[in-house]
């Protein structure tokens, strides 16, 4: 409603401009800073101009050619006649520039919008008897009053090129046939409308490829819930232990839980993988030991990997909870403990009716975010077990482990498949952030937010 | 009463001793894979004096340096990995805090048109997984030139190119600086970019540092993207690729060994300037976790 109300006053102001303007402004529909040059404002007046004759450029020489195919992504096969290759449409290029193009038009479009609204506010301006800042003034602006725009031109573009761009690009993927065998430039992809996501819940005949993504997704689920929790209880314990009063060496035992934080992970989870190999060292100890006959399988039995997986990640995220509880446990006003040991509070009843809450409240955002963050954990995953065991249950290279980034990964990189990849990084989305909605409108912190205060 | 405190005393002393047993179990659970690590890398691969692979004991039977010798030797391209993840990691921490600092003094700051937009469609597209969007980034890079040969300059330009997205922690740590600071340096005319050179970055410093290690650290771990940029030419790996090869390949030709070396002189370093700033790392942990 609010947006339609925008897109209105929008469409009200352009009319409105036009038909109350002089020439000059009128001008300046066709001609992008046409008023401001001839009212002097060079700088700004030229600006816009460069802008429209580099689109125009643009549009001319390569935009037009590929947004033109947008709706077919191509027509023309590659052929090879007596070894002489002609090359005809390249779907990815056509996809990819496509895009581009009408993001650029969109951002002319609001170029051109931008620079009636400064015709308009120059010709006010002159009305009422006022100078036009300088030249010198409008360029020492980007240093002050529009000092965000010098900030942010450099990260926004960055983040366009190589993070907007892309995500459009691979949600079209989703849409398409792009797979090993449509792969550009010696085939072309096209538009299969919502054939993925049928296959991928299986409407119309349940397929292997649906039956894989509902149980990795719950191994993902399953996974992100213990990784983040178990993490969360026993990080906070270690941090109460070392908090303890009497306890000497607090920061030694600190710094021995933080070399984990600091030991790059590709280091450390190597290692702790061989470790646990069967031939690893804890197979062979237990051996000696007579303890056991034959190796543990920690990485080859599902079930014993998946356990085992969560338990090396608690080896992990242990340090980086204890920091943050210390911190906030000595936030703890003392006098709360006190007056619950006059009581005769257990330490069990202190803990559970003082320390919980109160860090339940402070670090709920910080569980979503690492929530989320689980649910993507793609390191721990892959330098532990790259997703295995396999498993004749699940189809296209998923292994017992795998989250569905790892899956993701692997489809992309082993199979080209990359209409799915692209179908399971969507799935990946819509699961986050339904999550996100849905536990941050719960969360205390953000329902009643002075709560503790 | 004398006797109950004295019970409590001795009730705490128990409780103590408890404490410090487990915490004792806890630090040798947390440094036995580094002890192992660090052992392990003084075992010889040479097959007669023992053995490169997997083994069933912990203290090496020879003592020796082979497999430092080994890496030293440039029988491998092992410094230029060094090397390229060392470019990489110090030019991704300067460009990157440059880049975090200024999109969050303009979003802590500064009200402007669209600024809510940017916010939330960030947040938004931060909800995509990374990995997403490999092959078009692949795509993106090679028109750049940017990989195989070139992937050390295209890693920095990916990593920094996306990093304005991260000014969560460091925007929460410009609204703790007092706003009234801004306004009177404004009344004295000021500019806004004078405020930010002059005030706001050395007010910062500890959040800088957090940015800057937290930057700095990512690269030795990136693998994912990596390998796939560099795919095939060696030269330009970094050493998570390279070495998490040679833990992949094969144990019985004794890369097992020569990976926990230089998986030492790789740790040893790191381990070292994060514990010389550790400080800061704590304060922009818990600020960020506070803040979500």
């Amino acid at each position: 409603m609010k947006f339609l109300k925008g897109a209105g006053s929008v469409f009200a102001n352009i009319g409105s401009t036009f038909a109350r303007g002089d020439w000059k402004t009128k001008l300046s529909y066709l001609l992008f800073g046409f008023g401001p040059l001839l009212r002097g404002q060079t700088v700004t007046g030229l600006a816009y101009l460069v802008c429209e004759a580099l689109f125009i450029v643009y549009m001319v020489f390569f935009g037009a050619k590929y947004v033109s195919k947008f709706t077919t992504l191509g027509t023309v096969e590659t052929t090879k006649v007596h070894r002489v290759t002609t090359y005809g449409d390249n779907s990815f290029l056509i996809l990819l520039f496509s895009l581009l193009t009408i993001s650029l038009i969109i951002a002319v479009a609001v170029i051109w919008y931008l620079n009636i609204c400064e015709n308009k506010k120059e010709e006010a301006l002159l009305r009422e008897g006022k100078k036009l800042p300088s030249n010198r003034q409008v360029l020492g602006s980007f240093l002050d009053g529009n000092f965000d725009k010098t900030l942010l031109t450099v990260p926004v573009i960055g983040i366009f090129v190589f993070t907007v761009l892309p995500i459009l690009f691979m949600i079209c993927v989703a849409f398409t046939n792009y797979d090993k065998t449509h792969t550009p430039p010696g085939k072309l992809f096209t538009w299969v409308g919502l054939s993925n996501f049928r296959e991928l819940f299986g409407i119309g005949g349940g397929s292997e490829f649906s039956s894989t993504f509902f149980q990795v997704l719950l191994w993902t689920l399953v996974w992100a819930f213990f990784a983040t929790f178990l993490d969360y209880f026993l990080g906070m314990a270690v941090a109460i232990l070392i908090n303890r009063k009497g306890i000497k060496f607090k920061k030694l035992w600190r710094t021995i839980l933080v070399i984990t934080i600091a030991v790059p992970q590709f280091v450390s989870l190597l290692y702790v993988m061989k470790m646990f190999a069967n031939d690893g060292l804890i197979n062979g100890y237990l051996m000696k030991w007579g303890w056991i006959k034959s190796p543990i399988p920690f990485w080859t039995n599902p079930t014993l990997a998946q356990i085992t997986i969560i338990v090396v990640n608690i080896w992990i995220g242990i340090p980086y909870m204890m920091l943050i509880a210390t911190g906030l446990l000595m936030n703890i006003p003392e006098e709360l403990y006190e007056s619950a040991r006059i009581d005769g509070a257990s330490p069990f009843q202190m803990f559970k009716s003082i320390t919980l809450p109160y860090m339940l409240f402070v670090t709920g955002p910080f569980l979503l975010t690492q929530f989320t963050g689980n649910l993507n954990n793609f390191n721990v995953i892959y330098l532990l077990t790259q997703g295995k065991p396999q498993s004749m249950s699940l189809s296209n290279n998923a292994g017992r482990t795998d989250l569905l980034v790892t899956w993701l990964y692997k489809m992309t990189i082993n199979d080209s498949n990359y209409k799915m990849a692209a179908v399971i990084g969507i799935m990946v989305f819509v699961v986050t952030a339904v999550i996100s909605l849905v536990v941050y409108n719960m969360l205390p912190s953000v329902k009643d937010e002075g709560g503790f205060q | 009463m004398e006797k109950n405190t004295a019970s409590m005393k001795k009730r705490q002393k128990i409780g103590n001793f408890f404490t410090y047993v487990v915490l004792i179990i806890i630090s040798i659970i947390w440094l036995f894979p580094f002890f192992g690590l660090l052992m392990q890398s003084f075992r010889s691969y040479d097959p007669a004096v023992e053995y490169g692979g997997m083994v069933d004991y912990i203290i090496p039977k020879t003592f020796s340096l082979d497999n430092y010798r080994f890496l030293f030797s440039g029988q491998t391209n092992f410094w230029r990995w060094y090397g390229n993840t060392l470019i990489i990691a110090v030019s991704v921490s300067i460009l990157q805090t440059i880049i975090i600092l200024c999109v969050s003094y303009a979003l802590s700051r500064m009200r402007f048109r669209g600024r809510t937009f940017l916010m939330r469609s960030w947040l938004i597209l931060g909800m995509f997984p990374g990995f997403l969007t490999m092959i078009c980034l692949y795509f993106l890079l090679s028109t750049m030139g940017l990989t195989q040969s070139g992937a050390v300059p295209g890693l920095i330009l990916v990593s920094v190119a996306s990093s304005g997205m991260g000014y969560y922690v460091c925007k929460g740590y410009f609204d703790t600086l007092p706003i009234a600071l801004d306004e009177a340096a404004r009344i004295d005319g000021a500019s806004r970019a004078r405020i930010f050179f002059i005030m706001t970055i050395p007010l910062s410093k500890p959040i800088i540092i957090y940015t800057a290690l937290v930057a700095f650290m990512a690269p030795w771990c990136d693998y994912v993207f990596a390998s796939y940029v560099a795919f095939g030419e060696d030269k330009s790996y970094n050493v998570a690729v390279a070495m998490t090869r040679w833990v992949w390949t094969n144990d019985y030709q004794g890369y097992f060994t020569r990976f926990c070396a230089g998986g030492i002189l790789i740790a040893v370093p790191v381990t070292l300037l994060f514990m010389f700033l550790q400080k800061y790392y704590v304060e922009g942990v818990t600020g960020g976790a506070v803040k979500g």
